[in-house]
């Protein structure tokens, strides 16, 4: 049976160039970036050349990149350290209720040891109110945390304006960018943003990589420590094939390829939206159809179909999308997203699916995505005759 | 014959039975799918929960053998549908038997319907337990092949219809040999200890379990005639015939052992008394309540049986009259030790299950024990 991946939020196949350029660097360089000897030298020119290529994509100074062992990594660098360091100042925080679970669990480990956290929430689009998180600024706001795009629907948040209110504001101001990273463009300088994490396995790239940009003179303890590495804000031996293979999937997105790819997307959507509708599958668009959006993200609740059977069904018939994050046990979790939308009882939470696409995705495995999603719902009907 | 087009959900516990029902399953050409149930949540101080183990089994087994796997769960199901009646029982001074009313309510029932949702045309389980198919179509369950594993009492409740979905692909094997394919195969659950007790109280002290859900309330323990013989802890911690626990010595008449032979819930007593053949534990019939047959057809109102009043008891002849409201009244051809209220009694024609119901009241003669 042929697979189909429609899952590119969870992760994405690694481009064929980043492979060859891993397979270059495992096969010819082994050196240790630190070693003042001729194999550490060739590492590092190797590191130097990738972050710089890393920096120039945010618009960032190259020693604002510190590498990471990916997205998680960075949300928690980047929350726990900068709180730590800045809670003679304040140890109020604001965030939102969407955030990623890497970002919540940082923020409700501070608020054990006795952060404030302000959650903002979000309306039935999955947007914050700016009006909200204006209200909710205050002298003692250390820090403001606010992921760029939202993962399980697309959710653009204001990042912009959020970085101009912060502008006579020493709150220090992270985003969490691994959803959005690549997809659409980032200025850090022109949004004010103090800290970005990102993850290289959402952009085809390796996995287990990612950095964490920090704006110059932004002072925090490493997280990981050890040695000097990375300023001394990360310890441990720098994965110069995994970081070469970082930079080489950032370089092969440019602002054309990532508009083109964006536009892709959208068609994508509007192809699956025709189709249900000719279909007259009864489903509904969790989230907005607006081009700001991440549109490789697409959010849909099938009315009456319970999203893990859903999940499943689509699994065994060869297409894979995600139903939500699943318990140490393997059942699926409630989305948090979803329930911060549209409440914890809502018919939403327990009847979506997600769907994302990346660069292999093509309209023909979308059109056969939908033949086998509009016979899973039909099928699953007409089973429920023949329960006892 | 092509089993491909049959697709077969198999319910995987993390355990060596479910492991290789799977495995015969695909061997058999079956389309087959791995799911695992999360009935309880049973995360622990420490925050470790079996469960979490247990799914890892599966997952390791179903990459093993080369199949899907999945994991839903069932905790309000369970929930609302067993331990709530499981408290209900012991609260009226009864001793239920969760494991039957898992079988129906949610082995046969909540995952079969959740099967039929991934388009399963069966379900199979890792049970000691055989079906057989009649001409006419109607499907018997018999006897497990290892007489010392055999499951049909916890099978007993489960209808004609949740029998027509069911496939016991170990059903005729003995547990050593289940043990020996699993090795063979390579699949990472061959040695794993069998689980003990109750699926959702584990390991634990049964005690201190109950007691998390339902006050314990002290009362006076005594003999059949009156005579003070100390306190109990609370009537559900005590079972019909059990020796341990009661926590006196051989202050009676004789040097033989205290046995519990009755309680009386409204008047919170325990009733003890000396010997394990004590004539107040044996009982010559028993009423029943929810019976419930596998096969469609009618039952006269009165046949000859055997009947097992626990698991892995030896059958006992017994003569059941079919009363109105599916309830029965059974009489024993010998008299039988420490009938309980609450379990289930279960009927067998030979090798063959033909249902059963739950044990309301036992007798003496005409004179109901006092047991509840």
């Amino acid at each position: 049976m042929e697979h189909i991946y429609l899952d590119n939020a969870a992760t994405t196949p690694m481009a064929p160039e980043v492979v060859a350029t891993m397979t270059e660097q495992m096969t010819n360089d082994f050196g240790n970036a630190s070693s003042t000897h001729y194999f550490g030298r060739q590492a590092r020119m190797v590191l130097d050349a990738s972050r710089h290529t890393i920096a120039q994509s945010i618009h960032a100074k190259d020693d604002e990149i510190i590498f990471t062992s990916g997205g998680s990594e960075s949300d928690n660098t980047a929350i726990i350290q900068t709180a730590l360091a800045h809670q003679d100042q304040g140890r109020h925080i604001i965030s939102t209720a969407v955030e990623h679970p890497a970002v919540l669990k940082s923020l409700a480990y501070l608020a054990d040891l006795g952060f404030e956290i302000t959650y903002l929430p979000v309306d039935e689009t999955n947007h914050i109110d700016l009006a909200d998180f204006k209200a909710a600024l205050r002298p003692d706001t250390i820090l403001v945390t606010i992921m760029m795009g939202n993962n399980e629907t697309g959710a653009r948040m204001p990042i912009h304006e959020i970085g101009q209110l912060l502008k006579a504001h020493p709150a220090v101001f992270h985003t969490d960018a691994v959803q959005a990273y690549g997809l659409v463009p980032i200025d850090v300088e022109a949004d004010h943003i103090d800290l970005l994490s990102t993850s290289a396995h959402k952009i085809n790239g390796p996995k287990f990589i990612g950095f964490l940009y920090a704006r110059e003179g932004l002072n925090f303890l490493p997280l990981i420590k050890g040695g000097e590495q990375e300023h001394k804000r990360r310890a441990g031996t720098e994965n110069i094939p995994a970081i070469a293979g970082f930079a080489k999937a950032v370089a092969l997105i440019d602002d054309e390829t990532r508009h083109k790819r964006q536009l892709k997307y959208a068609q994508f959507k509007q192809q699956i939206i025709d189709y249900l509708t000719k279909h007259q599958l009864n489903f509904s668009v969790n989230g907005t159809l607006e081009a700001t959006e991440l549109q490789h993200v697409f959010n849909l609740w099938i009315k009456g179909v319970p999203t893990d059977v859903l999940q499943m069904n689509l699994d065994l018939a060869g297409f894979a999308v995600s139903g939500g994050s699943a318990c140490t046990a393997g059942s699926l979790e409630p989305s948090h997203v979803l329930t911060a939308m549209f409440g914890a009882h809502s018919p939403q939470v327990a009847q979506s699916i997600r769907i994302s696409f990346g660069v292999q995705t093509t309209t023909a495995a979308i059109d056969a995505f939908c033949q086998a999603l509009v016979d899973s719902v039909q099928k699953y009907f007409e089973q429920q005759a023949r329960k006892i | 014959m092509d089993n491909s087009k049959t697709r077969v959900v198999v319910g995987m516990s993390g355990g060596v039975d479910s492991s290789v029902t799977a495995l015969l399953l695909k061997e058999q050409g079956y389309d087959v799918i791995g799911v695992f149930m999360k009935n309880w949540d049973d995360t622990d101080d420490s925050g470790v929960c079996t469960a979490t183990e247990d799914y890892e089994d599966v997952a390791k087994v179903a990459a093993k053998i080369g199949i899907p796997y999945y994991s839903v769960n069932f905790e309000k199901e369970y929930w609302d549908n067993v331990f709530e009646y499981f408290l209900d029982e012991y609260r009226h001074g009864r001793t239920p038997n969760p494991d039957v009313m898992c079988n129906k309510e949610i082995k046969f029932k909540s995952f079969l319907n959740y099967a039929t949702d991934l388009n399963a045309d069966y379900i199979a389980m890792g049970h000691y337990a055989q079906t057989y198919k009649d001409d006419q179509g109607t499907v018997h369950l018999l006897r497990g092949g290892d007489a010392n594993k055999d499951q049909t009492y916890f099978l007993s409740a489960l209808s004609q219809e949740q029998l027509q979905k069911a496939m016991f692909p170990i059903g005729g094997m003995q547990k050593k040999d289940v043990r020996q394919l699993a090795e063979e195969a390579g699949l990472a659950t061959a040695k794993k200890k069998d689980s003990t007790g109750v699926c959702f109280i584990g390991e634990r002290n049964f005690k201190k379990f109950l007691s998390e859900f339902l006050p314990a309330k002290a009362g006076v323990m005594q003999t059949p005639d009156g005579k003070i013989m100390g306190q109990h802890s609370g009537l559900m911690y005590y079972t019909i015939g059990q020796r341990s626990g009661l926590g006196i010595g051989g202050n009676g008449q004789s040097n033989e052992p205290w046995f519990v032979v009755g309680k009386d819930l409204e008047k919170n007593i325990l009733y003890v008394d000396q010997g394990f053949h004590n004539e107040k534990l044996y009982a010559t019939s028993l009423k029943a309540s929810g019976l419930s047959f596998m096969t469609n057809e009618t039952k006269p109102e009165t046949f000859h049986c055997t009947a097992k009043f626990r698991y892995r008891q030896q059958d006992v002849g017994v003569t059941v009259h079919l009363l109105a409201d599916n309830q029965a009244e059974v009489v024993f051809d010998e008299p039988v030790r420490a009938i309980t209220p609450g379990q289930a009694v279960v009927f067998y024609d030979g090798e063959e299950c033909l249902g059963g119901g739950t044990i309301d009241a036992a007798y003496q003669a005409e004179k109901q024990l006092q047991y509840v």
